[in-house]
C-alpha cells in the first residue's frame, strides 16, 4: 500500500508541474490498459487459470517492444526508418494547428510531394549532391502546393479545410494511381501500377552507410532532413515574424484582424508550410525508404501524425518525441509479433489509448487520482468581471 | 432566512481568495458586495453556492451549520444564483429554459408545456416581469434574458438570489428596470445579494454594503451616509480620484473627418447611417448611445475593420476610406477596441508578446522577417512600468492579468507610440476603479499632446467627463452635438433614448 500511495504522490507532483508530465502519464496509462488487454487474449493460459503465465506474457511482450525499438542498432535504425516521414507529418500538421487550421491533409500532400520528388529522383542520374537535394526540395514544393488547394478554398469561398484536405487526400489517391499507369512514371517492364525506380544517385544516403557489412540498418538521411525540419519548425514559430502571427492568428483570428494581419495570407500560407512538410516526408520514403512509389506509398501516416500533433501539443520538441515515440512503438511491435503470440495490432490500440488519454486530461487525473483544482480557477482569480 | 458565512477561507496555490470572511446575508434586504477584479467575490459566492469548498471557516443557515457539496444543495438551501453569464438554451422558448431540470410532466413522463407556460406567467405576472412564455432566447434582448434567469430562480424557490456583476451586460434602461425588480424581490419578502464594481449602483440600490480588498471584508457601510470616494478608497486602499482632471483644450487643425458615411451588418441592416463629423487636433469628441445604435460599426469602418458603403473617411485631408488596418495604423491612428478579450488581446500569448502585436513589424522589433525579440522584451518592461501593468513578468500569459491590467496592455500599447487619432471604445468597461483613473488620465495626457481623440461609451458619466465635445448616436444616426459643460446628464440620457429634450438649447 504504501507504495501505491508513494506512487500516486509522485504523479500528483508530476501532473502539477507540467502537460509534459501528463503525456507521459497518459502513455503509462495505455500500457497499463494494453497490459489488461494482452491477458484477457490469452484465453488458454486464463482457462488454464495461468494467471502467472498470463502476466509473464505481458513482460515479454513489452519488453520485446522495448528491445525491437531500441534494444541494438538495428532496432535503433528500425525506429528511425519508421519516425521520419511521422516527425515530418508530425511537423505538418502541428504548424497548421499553429494557425488554428486542422491539416488532415497530411496524407494527400505527401503522396503530392513525394511523385514530385520521385519524378527528379527516376530523371535525372546524378550527381548525388545535385540530384538529391533537388528532389528533396521538389518534393517540399509538391507538397506545398497542394496543400495551398484548401488554403486558397478556405481564403477566398470559406470552405472548411477539415471537409477539403480529406477530399483532396482521396483524390491524391486516385491521381497517383493514374501517374503510375501513364508513360511518365510507369515502369517499363510492368503492367501494373508502379513506378520507375530512382537512379542509383538520386537515393538518401543511408545514415549507417559506412558500415559495409550491415545493410540491414535501412534508416537514411531522411531522418536528417526531418530533424532540420523540426529545428526550422522551431526557429519559425518562435523567431520569426510570420510564426508570430501564425501564433496570434491560430489562437484569436479577430485579434490578428485588429492588430492588422493579411489573415487570408496567413490561412494560404498556413496550409502551404503543412504541405511542405508533408512532402517532405513523401521525399523521404520515395527517395530513402523505398526507391520507387506504388500506389499507396503514404499509408496511414498522414492520419497516424495528426495523433502524434497532438501527443506532442503541436511544440516541436513535442512533436519530435511523440513522433519517435510512435516510430518505437512500430518497429518495436514487429519485435513482438515475432518473439510472442501477440499481434502487432496492439500497438493500434496502444496508440489508440495514448491518443484517448491525451484527450480526456481529467480521466488522467482521476485514474492516478492526481487532485485537480477547477478548471475555471483562472477565473476565479480574477472574478467574473474581468 | 438568516445565512452566515463565518471565517470563511479559501485559497488557491499561491493566492488566499477569501481570507477569513464573515459576511450576513437576510431575506428583505439587498446586501451589495462591492470590490475591484480580483478582490474574490465571485470566489466567495461560488463557495456560497457550493462550487468550491472553502478551506476554513462555515455557513451558517438559521442557526444551524450546513455544508453545501454542489450548487444542488445550495438551491435546496433557498440559494438561487444568477451568473452575469447566462446559463440559458438560445433555441428554447422562455418556457422551456425555465422549466429545465424541473420539468412538470403528464401522462407517461411527457413534457407538460402547458403547465410551464402557467408557471412562467404566474411569476412574470406576480414580480412585474413582463415575459411571454413562448418567445424564443435568441431573439430576446440581454435585459429580458436576465429575467428569464429570475424566474428560473425564483421557481427554483429561492429565498437569496445572488446576481453576479448584473449591469455590467445591461443597457442604462435595462438597468433600471433591474433595480424595480430588485424591489419588488425585497418586497415580496426575497434577499439579494448584489455583486458589482460599480459604485453608483451600490448606493442607489444596497441596504447595506460590504467592501472586499483582497480576499477580505474590509468593511460594511452604510449607503445612506457613505460617498462614492469613500468607498472606492475602501476598494482601492488608497485615495481615488473620480473626476477628471482636465485643463480647456485648445483645438487645432482636423485630424478626422467623416462625411456621409453609411455602414451596414453582416445581414444587410444599415447600422450607421449617413453619418458626418470631424475631430480636431488636441480635442477629445465623444460619443454616447445605447449599446447597438451603431457605435461598433462606426468604429469598425474608421479602423479599417469592415467596409463602408457610402461617405467617405479622411485623416489629415488624406482619404483612407477603403484603407487597411495596418494602412491605418502606420498612418498614426491608435485603436482601442470594444472588446479587449476578443479583439484587443490575444491571451494565450504573453504580455511582452501582446505588447507589440500591433507593432511587431515595426522596424524597432524585426527586420520584416525576424523578430527582435529582445528589443521587444526591453520595450515590453518600458511599458510595464510606465503604464503600471501589474504583472509578475512579461512572459505570462495576458489571459492570466486582471480586466484592468489587460486594458493597460492595450492602453499602453496603442498610445506609446506617436500618433494623430487614437480611436477608443468602451476604454474602461469592466475595468477597476484604480485602472479607470489611470486610463482616462492617459487619454487626456494624450489630447494634451495634440492628438485627435474620439471616445465611444456607453457609460454616460465616461463621456461626459472625458469629452471636450460630446456627439450622440440613436439608430444609426448623430442625433445631437452637444458641450458637455452646459449640457445635463438627463438631457444627453433622452438624446440617447432617441427623444428630445423640452428646452432644446444648442441642438
Amino acid at each position: 500500500m504504501k507504495i501505491v500511495v508513494t506512487l500516486r504522490k509522485i504523479a500528483e507532483r508530476i501532473a502539477r508541474t507540467s502537460s509534459f508530465r501528463l503525456t507521459l502519464l497518459a502513455v503509462l496509462s495505455a500500457m497499463v490498459v494494453g497490459a489488461f488487454i494482452i491477458i484477457f487474449s490469452d484465453i488458454n493460459k486464463l482457462q488454464n487459470g495461468d494467471i502467472l503465465g498470463a502476466i509473464k506474457t505481458v513482460g515479454s511482450a513489452y519488453w520485446a517492444l522495448v528491445v525491437g525499438s531500441f534494444g541494438s542498432l538495428r532496432a535503433i535504425s528500425a525506429t528511425i526508418n519508421s519516425a521520419t516521414p511521422l516527425i515530418l507529418c508530425g511537423v505538418s500538421v502541428a504548424v497548421a494547428f499553429k494557425a488554428g487550421l486542422f491539416n488532415i491533409g497530411a496524407t494527400g500532400q505527401m503522396l503530392a510531394g513525394g511523385m514530385a520528388a520521385l519524378w527528379v529522383g527516376f530523371a535525372m542520374d546524378g550527381p548525388g549532391f545535385v540530384q538529391v537535394p533537388l528532389a528533396v526540395l521538389a518534393g517540399a514544393l509538391g507538397g506545398a502546393a497542394y496543400g495551398a488547394i484548401p488554403g486558397i478554398l478556405k481564403a477566398r469561398t470559406g470552405a472548411h479545410e477539415v471537409i477539403t484536405t480529406i477530399m483532396l487526400n482521396n483524390m491524391a489517391g486516385f491521381l497517383v494511381l493514374w501517374l503510375l499507369k501513364t508513360n511518365l512514371y510507369q515502369r517499363e517492364d510492368r503492367t501494373d501500377p508502379i513506378s520507375k525506380l530512382v537512379t542509383a544517385p538520386g537515393h538518401l544516403p543511408r545514415l549507417f552507410g559506412f558500415m559495409n557489412d550491415r545493410p540491414d540498418l535501412v534508416a537514411h538521411a531522411g531522418f536528417v532532413v526531418a530533424l532540420l525540419a523540426v529545428i526550422v519548425y522551431s526557429w519559425f514559430l518562435n523567431r520569426s515574424t510570420t510564426g508570430f502571427e501564425f501564433r496570434a492568428f491560430g489562437m484569436n483570428a479577430d485579434a490578428a484582424q485588429y492588430a492588422g494581419m493579411h489573415t487570408k495570407r496567413l490561412t494560404v500560407m498556413a496550409m502551404m508550410f503543412a504541405g511542405a512538410f508533408a512532402g517532405l516526408a513523401g521525399s523521404a520514403e520515395v527517395l530513402g525508404t523505398y526507391g520507387y512509389a506504388s500506389q499507396n506509398f503514404a499509408g496511414n501516416i498522414g492520419y497516424d501524425a495528426i495523433a502524434i500533433a497532438l501527443l506532442g501539443r503541436s511544440t516541436p520538441l513535442g512533436t519530435l518525441f511523440a513522433a519517435l515515440l510512435f516510430g518505437a512503438l512500430q518497429a518495436g511491435g514487429r519485435q513482438m509479433q515475432a518473439n510472442t503470440d501477440v499481434p502487432i495490432d496492439l500497438i493500434v490500440m496502444l496508440r489508440a489509448l495514448i491518443v484517448m488519454f491525451i484527450a480526456a486530461p481529467l480521466l488522467i487525473k482521476a485514474i492516478w487520482r492526481i487532485k485537480v483544482e477547477p478548471t475555471s480557477l483562472g477565473q476565479a482569480f480574477r472574478g467574473q468581471g474581468s | 432566512m438568516q445565512l452566515e458565512l463565518r471565517g470563511i477561507t479559501k485559497r488557491f496555490p499561491g493566492v488566499t481568495a477569501n481570507d477569513n470572511v464573515n459576511l450576513t446575508l437576510k431575506t428583505g434586504e439587498v446586501l451589495c458586495l462591492i470590490g475591484e477584479n480580483g478582490a474574490g467575490k465571485s470566489t466567495l459566492m461560488n463557495v456560497l453556492y457550493g462550487m468550491y469548498k472553502p478551506d476554513e471557516g462555515k455557513i451558517v443557515l438559521d442557526g444551524e451549520s450546513v455544508v453545501f457539496t454542489s450548487p444542488a444543495d445550495a438551491i435546496a438551501a433557498g440559494i438561487g444564483m444568477v451568473h452575469q453569464h447566462f446559463m440559458l438554451v438560445p433555441v428554447f422558448t422562455v418556457a422551456e429554459n425555465v422549466v429545465l431540470g424541473v420539468e412538470p410532466t403528464g401522462q407517461f413522463g411527457s413534457l407538460d408545456i402547458d403547465k410551464a407556460r402557467e408557471m412562467v406567467r404566474e411569476v412574470s405576472d406576480r414580480y412585474n416581469l413582463n415575459l411571454d412564455p413562448d418567445a424564443i432566447i435568441e431573439d430576446l434582448p440581454v435585459g429580458v434574458q436576465q429575467r428569464v434567469e429570475i424566474v428560473k430562480v425564483l421557481l427554483r424557490d429561492a429565498k437569496v438570489v445572488v446576481f453576479d456583476e448584473p449591469t455590467a451586460v445591461l443597457t442604462p434602461k435595462e438597468i433600471l428596470e433591474f433595480f424595480e425588480i430588485v424591489k419588488t424581490l425585497i418586497a415580496a419578502g426575497r434577499g439579494v445579494v448584489f455583486i458589482t464594481h460599480k459604485l453608483k449602483e451600490a448606493l442607489n440600490v444596497a441596504d447595506r454594503i460590504a467592501v472586499l480588498r483582497r480576499g477580505q471584508v474590509v468593511g460594511e457601510v452604510d449607503p445612506k451616509t457613505a460617498s462614492e470616494s469613500q468607498i472606492a478608497e475602501m476598494m482601492v486602499g488608497r485615495p481615488v480620484r473620480l473626476i477628471v482632471d482636465k485643463k480647456p483644450h485648445a483645438p487645432g487643425e482636423v485630424v478626422l473627418e467623416v462625411k456621409d458615411l453609411s455602414v451596414v451588418d453582416a445581414d444587410g441592416r444599415t447600422m450607421v447611417d449617413h453619418v458626418s463629423f470631424n475631430v480636431r487636433a488636441g480635442e477629445v469628441v465623444g460619443i454616447a448611445g445605447v449599446q447597438g445604435n451603431g457605435q461598433t460599426e462606426l468604429v469598425d469602418a474608421l479602423t479599417g475593420l469592415r467596409n463602408s458603403t457610402r461617405g467617405s473617411v479622411a485623416l489629415d485631408r488624406q482619404d483612407i476610406t477603403s484603407a487597411s488596418p495596418r494602412v491605418r495604423h502606420a498612418k498614426g491612428i491608435a485603436h482601442i477596441p470594444e472588446d479587449r478579450q476578443r479583439q484587443g488581446l490575444v491571451g494565450g500569448l504573453s504580455v511582452a508578446e501582446n505588447l507589440v502585436l500591433t507593432r511587431y513589424h515595426d522596424e524597432e522589433f524585426s527586420n520584416g522577417i525576424i523578430m527582435d525579440w529582445p528589443a521587444a522584451h526591453r520595450a515590453a518592461e518600458n511599458l510595464i512600468a510606465e503604464y503600471d501593468v501589474r504583472t509578475p513578468s512579461p512572459d505570462v500569459e495576458a489571459s492570466t492579468l486582471s480586466g484592468g491590467n489587460q486594458q493597460k496592455v492595450i492602453v499602453a500599447r496603442e498610445l506609446s507610440r506617436p500618433l494623430r487619432l487614437s480611436i477608443a471604445a468602451q476604454p474602461t468597461r469592466g475595468v477597476d476603479v484604480g485602472s479607470i483613473e489611470y486610463i482616462h488620465s492617459r487619454i487626456i495626457k494624450e489630447r494634451d499632446a495634440g492628438t485627435a481623440v474620439l471616445i465611444v461609451s456607453t457609460e454616460l458619466d465616461e463621456v461626459m467627463a472625458l469629452s471636450d465635445r460630446l456627439l450622440v448616436m440613436y439608430g444609426g444616426k448623430i442625433v445631437a452635438d452637444l458641450d458637455p459643460k452646459v449640457t445635463s446628464a438627463m438631457d444627453v440620457g433622452l438624446y440617447m433614448a432617441g427623444s428630445r429634450p423640452a428646452s432644446t438649447v444648442n441642438a
